[in-house]
């Protein structure tokens, strides 16, 4: 692991936060490695805030435990826990200018003014900020303060950096910088990110792991490209990128590959487990892995084929977008990269697709 | 269009001038050479400032309510500040029933909470001393400092305390460092009104202050009882100049806080 030792890692096991009646985290089990960038992604409500207040130690846990390098913290106030923390709309004390701000955490650990001036100066030049120190947090742009907020939580060198949505706020342009300059600043720093979205597309540019969340509860946790080839449930499968899913009878079982039977025709799937023949399954595999398979389409890898009837095309520019319907009414949707030389299908028109076997997961 | 347009502005002025009027009236009857209160006064001079400042009764009361109201300025604004802080970290529930109690004094007529006051502190010797008025004042007092710092406080994002907390700072750390200053203006606001609250105060004098601890306003009360002279407007002259000269300094030091 890149910079070990200068992060730390994390150990959530069991974890649970109810409020009344409701679980707002229900048994979260996570073990996160020392520098990793581990985000919990989940839909809002999910329990993701609350997981990262308790570990900031804002919530106490109804239940379970967190230990940060091995030892447990539940105990253990919030202030002494030595933890960065971005919050989503960057809680920057508005009667402090920006230096101050970022110095607040060093005059709390007794640093001399000399050295913290030295460090603040350091902070703002590394945020690209340098002349911005005097200024006060309403003086500046959405994307400053963001900046002096992650400034703030990290000049003080925790080993751990909480963030909670920290660019849910700012425009697309500005998120997608702000992206690069995280995942920069966590190679710099070598130091353990834990980093809550909602926004799919944001865990899958920035994390090392990711934590799929839903109802206070971890779904799934593996790199992004695992989670995205390979979910493990129809939860999964629809809230990490777009998916389609084909109802399915399972036929038999060869090796990791399981045999359906699937709007008529017969399809294979990766399956982990191995399910009874006979039994109703659902498949799902991506849209922009489908392709159209009619005319001059070969291939050496083994394919899954349908046949579908095209009932809506849209042309978006860098690809096209089509909706089809299977044989027994299943809908289906097909993206394909667009290009001047393939034929653009007609809505109605009745034709094939193919898909490979590796992109088919059973759900 | 123009008439329009010049109606509000007129009758903006004239209700303006229908509550300045009476204080412009005191003001100059209080520079009359005349012995007895008339309007417009037949010459002016300062007689009846020498009258005040040459009189022993007068200064007195005035010295009496000036330190009775700054100790009610600091207890009320300390309690008064605890409470709003303690109140807004209730359960929602708690927070109305606590607040509801909190404003009672302003909600009952004050001459009952006055003859409340009476009979309560008559038990334990505080009738006619300073220390009892400090007390009944710093009741009526307090119900403003907690609304006044309640009202900045709800301006407050909770997470700035968070924030601070994470960044190592103790509770109290993060209070005086961050919460404070950031309240400042309401405590200072409130302390004003803690302080006009008490200076202003006549009915609970008149039932307690007895014959030791005479305020200012029981004093001018007494003197419009038994003779009508223009010192008291000179003594309302004085009182008013000091009232706005406060209302200055707090909106100043808010203004900077804000800034
Ligand atoms: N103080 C609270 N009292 C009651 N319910 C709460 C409280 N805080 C959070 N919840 C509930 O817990 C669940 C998880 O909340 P949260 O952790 O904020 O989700 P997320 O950050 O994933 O959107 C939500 O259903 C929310 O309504
Ligand atoms: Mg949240």
């Amino acid at each position: 692991m890149t910079g070990a030792g200068r992060g730390a890692s994390v150990s959530l096991s069991n974890l649970e936060r109810r409020y009344d009646r409701v679980a707002a985290v229900a048994g979260v089990s996570l073990d996160i490695l020392s520098g990793e960038f581990l985000t919990l992604l989940g839909p809002s409500g999910s329990g993701k805030s609350t997981t990262l207040m308790m570990i900031a130690g804002f919530e106490t846990p109804t239940g379970g435990d967190i230990a940060i390098d091995g030892k447990s913290v539940v105990a253990m106030p919030p202030y002494r826990r030595n933890i960065g923390m971005v919050f989503q709309n960057y809680a920057l004390f508005p009667h402090l200018t920006a230096a101050d701000n970022i110095g607040f955490p060093l005059k709390q650990r007794g640093v001399g003014k000399a050295e913290r001036e030295k460090l603040v100066r350091e902070a703002l030049a590394l945020m690209q900020l340098p002349d911005h120190g005097e200024r006060y947090p309403r003086q500046l742009s959405g994307g400053q303060q963001q900046r002096v907020a992650l400034a703030r939580a990290i000049v003080f060198k925790p080993r751990l950096l909480l963030m909670d949505e920290p660019l849910g706020a700012l425009d697309k342009q500005l998120r997608e910088n702000l992206q690069l300059e995280m995942r920069r600043l966590h190679a710099e720093l070598g130091i353990t990110f834990i980093y809550v979205t909602h926004d799919q597309e944001e865990a899958l540019t920035m994390s090392d792991r990711i934590a799929v969340m839903n109802g206070g509860l971890v779904a799934q946790v593996g790199r992004p490209e695992d989670l995205y080839d390979r979910p493990g449930s129809r939860f999964v499968a629809s809230f990490l990128g777009e998916s389609n899913f084909l109802p399915a009878i399972v036929r038999g079982v060869e090796d990791d590959i399981v045999v359906a039977e699937c709007e008529g025709s017969i399809v294979r799937a990766l399956c982990p487990g191995r399910p009874a023949t006979g039994e109703k399954v659902m498949l799902t595999t991506r849209p922009e892995r489908i392709r159209f398979a009619d005319g001059a389409f070969a291939s050496t890898a083994p394919q899954n084929r349908l046949s579908v009837t095209v009932t809506e095309a849209v042309f978006a520019g860098e690809r096209c977008r089509y909706m089809l319907q299977a044989r027994d009414g299943t809908a289906m949707v097909l993206k394909e990269p667009s290009s001047a030389a393939i034929r653009r299908r007609a809505v109605g028109e009745r034709t094939e697709i193919a898909w490979s076997v590796a992109d088919t997961i059973l759900v | 269009m123009t008439v329009a347009r010049a109606l509000p502005a007129m009758l903006v002025g004239l209700i303006l001038l229908f509550l300045a009027l009476p204080i412009v009236v005191v003001m100059v009857v209080s520079f009359s050479s005349a012995t007895y209160l008339t309007f417009p006064p037949p010459a002016f001079g300062l007689r009846w400032y020498s009258v005040y400042f040459g009189s022993d009764d007068w200064l007195r009361s005035t010295w009496l309510s000036l330190w009775v109201a700054a100790a009610v300025v600091v207890l009320a604004t300390l309690l008064g500040t605890l409470a709003a802080l303690g109140i807004a970290r209730l359960p929602k529930a708690l927070r109305v029933l606590a607040s509801a109690l909190i404003l009672s004094p302003l909600i009952v007529p004050v001459i009952v909470v006055a003859i409340g006051i009476y009979y309560a502190f008559a038990r334990y010797g505080l009738v006619g001393t300073p220390a009892g008025l400090i007390f009944a004042h710093t009741c009526l007092a307090v119900p403003f400092v907690v609304t006044s710092v309640n009202a900045s406080l709800a301006g407050i994002d909770p997470r700035l305390e968070q924030a601070a907390l994470s960044l190592g700072a103790t509770p109290i750390g993060a209070f005086f460092q961050i919460t404070l200053p950031l309240i400042r203006p309401g405590v200072l606001v409130g302390a004003l009104f803690a302080f006009i609250t008490s200076f202003d105060e006549l009915v609970v004098a008149l039932f307690i202050s007895g014959s030791g601890a005479v305020t200012l306003p029981r004093r001018m009360w007494d003197d419009l009882l038994y003779q009508i002279e223009p010192t008291i407007a000179a003594v309302s002259t004085l009182t008013i100049v000091l009232t706005v000269v406060l209302m200055g300094c707090a909106h100043l030091l808010g203004k900077r806080a804000a800034a």
